[in-house]
């Protein structure tokens, strides 16, 4: 269970986005297993990370959440056996255009999941949280 | 129903779409933890939204009766479901949809109870916003879904096994029993694979050359079945349910053409063989574990090796697996064979020392019994360190194992042995023209990758292809077998109906495309195609090649292409809703 969640908490805002298959039914594991994270936490299922678009993740920060994270295969992407490096190039293309509009880029994350990675993915929500929160508010999307 | 579950909001005069949004209680498992009633009116008034209600179970015969009333009733032309996990219940209500005359894919699902009441149990009012923003995404999601139908093939009620070991000839068999007409073909100049060339096997004590030869006697039974030996399919064309195959037998033979509606790849594994020097391999006295299983199979009596009766020996495990840099992978077949072969040199002669230096044992399941029965006929374990494997050296005529027994006195041992086997496990078969001609995804461990280890164990994301037996991975007798049978049984679901849907949530190019082939040049499927368009270059997409994944998106510099399903404007009215902002173009879009 994740630490310091409950009512009363704020915790930044964070848009996931997960895929069909792999990451997403492991992100469904957490629910199924009871463990806790923040309810600021939210997730957008697509079919493959590697079709996530710099621009979505650019429109997510600059329409009010906090944090992008990339929830993504790893090397068990059934699509694509480079989807690592292509995931890579799409959260540094986002990453590049936070920089030019005074956004941090460490605001975008990735990390690969599998669907029974449920402890993982609190983890790295409590982790990117606290990561969000301690980013300078002037630089808040 | 109670009426007061329901919200009729005040109609949109200049609403194009009409949506129906069902909020599941989910018993208590969503309502105990979200306010359900919150949300519903907190989107009652949302664009688009004519009708909202909560439910106590979405799933219910009898609220997929009220849906498809209401559908009727109020003209809808989109429907949101918010309950549990797309991966329980889209089928269900895209049936819904379907017979309510609703097209299917302007449904949208909501998961608020694995990904919110579930999580969130200890907050509700975060719940009860959160499931409101999902919601208003759903929404969103919806308001911008297009009708669109699968693209509908005829089938082929005929397979294509690729390899003829145990896997393949299962599959082939019970291809056959579903009355499907099945071409069987193998590289090799005989069928059996690996498994053909092993003598007894646990736990039946049945040899493997003689499981298969049961095998190949049940092939021959088969008329349906056509057998091609040194055959390999060199070319594939057509589409699910209809691909042509090309098969070029040995040299000198005209290539054959068939048609088939799926294929089953069951081409098996490599050994793993040790670089010279490694663990002592190339000195005499030391060999791999299948030249070890291979010499104790085809010899009976006291164990000899040339021509020198065998009085010790010892086992060096996870040669070439789980290996920093290398096979980073469990082979997880090699401690049960290892057990397995020591217990069949004790029964020969219980007077052999065997000395058994592992990371770990892995002997799981009923397999467990060998590993037991090994000990109990005086098979030693020694553990050594990960990082501290054990040496092998030749000192004169003998051979000699070092190791550090990490379990006991922590101490370096020197073990003089008459043989040394090296326990190698499985390594990918060198495939790439199949691989290549197929498109086939490949794990990180080399092996074919399926399109969920769970869920969908035996597909690929390359429509009417399925893996079989190890090319997916190492494998059990008994596994590979398993896995054959769910091909079969997959083929039969696919063919049987005579014909298939194809997912339409396929990627589109829009009028911004300029063709610059960047898109084409990162589809490994082939799906997309530069056409001449009123005198403009531009990019096209097979609604039958492309996969459906969307990577090519991103490397469009005009931005032209968009996954139907997830286009850029239902993402972004996506993330709008779940941040509470509505979109209300979508009024007017």
């Amino acid at each position: 269970m994740g630490a310091g969640h409950g009512a009363g908490a704020t915790s930044p805002r964070i848009l996931v986005f997960s895929t069909a298959n792999i990451s997403d039914p492991g992100i469904d594991l957490a629910g199924s297993q009871h463990r806790h994270y923040a309810s600021s936490v939210s997730t957008i299922a697509v079919p493959c990370s590697s079709g996530v678009q710099p621009r979505w993740i650019v429109y997510a920060l600059e329409h009010g959440f906090d944090g992008v994270f990339l929830a993504i295969d790893g090397d068990e992407c059934a699509f694509l056996s480079d989807c690592n490096a292509r995931s890579s190039r799409i959260a540094s293309q986002a990453q590049d255009r936070l920089r030019a509009i005074g956004i941090a880029p460490e605001r975008v994350r990735m990390a690969a999941l599998c669907s029974v990675c449920s402890e993982a993915f609190v983890k790295h929500m409590d982790e990117f949280a606290a990561t969000l929160a301690a980013l300078p508010s002037e630089e808040a999307a | 129903m109670d009426t007061e579950e329901r919200v009729t909001p005040e109609e949109p005069t200049d609403a194009r779409r009409r949506i129906g949004v069902y909020i599941c209680h989910c018993g208590g498992n969503i309502s105990d933890f979200v306010d359900v009633a919150a949300v519903r009116d907190a989107v009652a008034g949302d664009p688009g939204v004519v009708h909202v209600e909560t439910t106590l179970f979405a799933c219910s015969d009898a609220t997929q009766h009220d849906m498809i009333e209401q559908i009727h009733q109020d003209g809808l032309d989109g429907l949101v479901v918010a309950s549990c996990s797309p991966k329980l219940h889209v089928p269900t209500f895209r049936a819904v949809a379907r017979r309510a005359g609703l097209n299917q894919f302007q449904y949208t699902q909501v998961n608020i109870r694995e990904q919110c009441s579930w999580v969130h149990s200890d907050d509700r009012a975060g719940a009860t916003d959160k499931a409101t923003g999902l919601v208003r995404a759903g929404i969103g999601h919806a308001s911008l879904s297009v009708p669109l139908d699968p693209v509908t093939v005829a089938t082929v009620p005929a397979a294509l096994v690729v390899g003829g070991g145990v896997a393949g000839l299962r599959a082939a068999v019970g291809l056959a029993e579903l009355g499907l007409g099945v071409t069987l073909v193998e590289r090799a100049d005989h069928l059996g694979g690996a498994v053909g060339e092993l003598g007894t096997m646990f736990p039946s004590g049945l040899a493997g050359r003689d499981l298969v030869a049961q095998l190949v006697d049940e092939v021959a039974a088969r008329p349906a079945i056509t057998v091609l030996l040194e055959t390999e399919l060199v070319a594939k064309s057509g589409t699910f349910g209809n691909y042509e195959v090309t098969l070029r037998g040995p040299a000198g033979s005209e290539p054959v053409t068939q048609t088939v509606g799926v294929l089953v790849i069951a081409t098996g594994f490599d050994s793993y063989e040790p670089a010279l020097g490694e663990f002592g391999y190339g000195i005499d006295g030391v060999l791999t574990l299948p030249e070890f299983t291979h010499l104790v199979d085809s010899s009976s009596g006291p164990l000899t090796h040339a021509g020198r009766p065998v009085r010790s020996i010892a086992y060096v495990y996870c040669v070439g697996s789980r290996q920093p840099g290398g096979n980073e992978y469990c082979s997880k077949y090699c401690c049960t064979a290892t057990a397995h072969v020591a217990v069949e040199v004790a029964k020969r002669d219980d007077r052999v020392a065997q000395y058994h230096l592992y990371r770990d044992v892995r002997t799981y399941g009923v397999y467990e019994l060998l590993y037991e029965e090994a000990r109990k006929r005086g098979s030693v374990y020694l553990k050594f360190a990960d990082d501290e494997p054990p040496a092998v050296t030749r000192e004169g005529d003998q051979l000699v194992v070092t190791t550090r027994d990490t379990l006991t006195a922590d101490a370096t041992l020197q073990i003089p042995v008459d043989l040394v086997v090296l326990v190698t496990g499985m390594v990918p078969t060198a495939n790439h023209d199949l691989t290549s001609l197929l498109k086939l995804p490949l794990g990180s461990d080399g092996f074919y990758n399926e399109i969920h280890p769970k869920l969908r164990p035996v597909e690929t994301v390359v429509d009417g292809v399925l893996i079989a037996g190890a090319s997916q991975g190492p494998k059990t007798v008994s596994e590979s077998v398993a896995s054959a049978l769910a091909a079969v049984a997959q083929s039969g679901a696919m063919l049987l109906k005579g014909q298939a849907e194809l997912n339409p949530l396929v990627a589109v190019v829009d009028d911004a495309c300029a063709w610059c082939g960047a898109c084409a040049s990162v589809c490994p499927y082939d799906a997309i195609e530069q056409v001449e368009i009123d005198g403009r270059a531009v990019a096209r997409i097979s609604p039958t090649a492309c996969k459906g994944c969307g990577g090519c998106a991103p490397y469009c510099p005009n931005e032209a292409i968009n996954l139907l399903g997830v286009t850029t404007d239902q993402v972004q009215h996506m993330i709008a809703g779940m941040a509470g902002d509505v979109h209300e173009e979508v009024l007017v879009s």
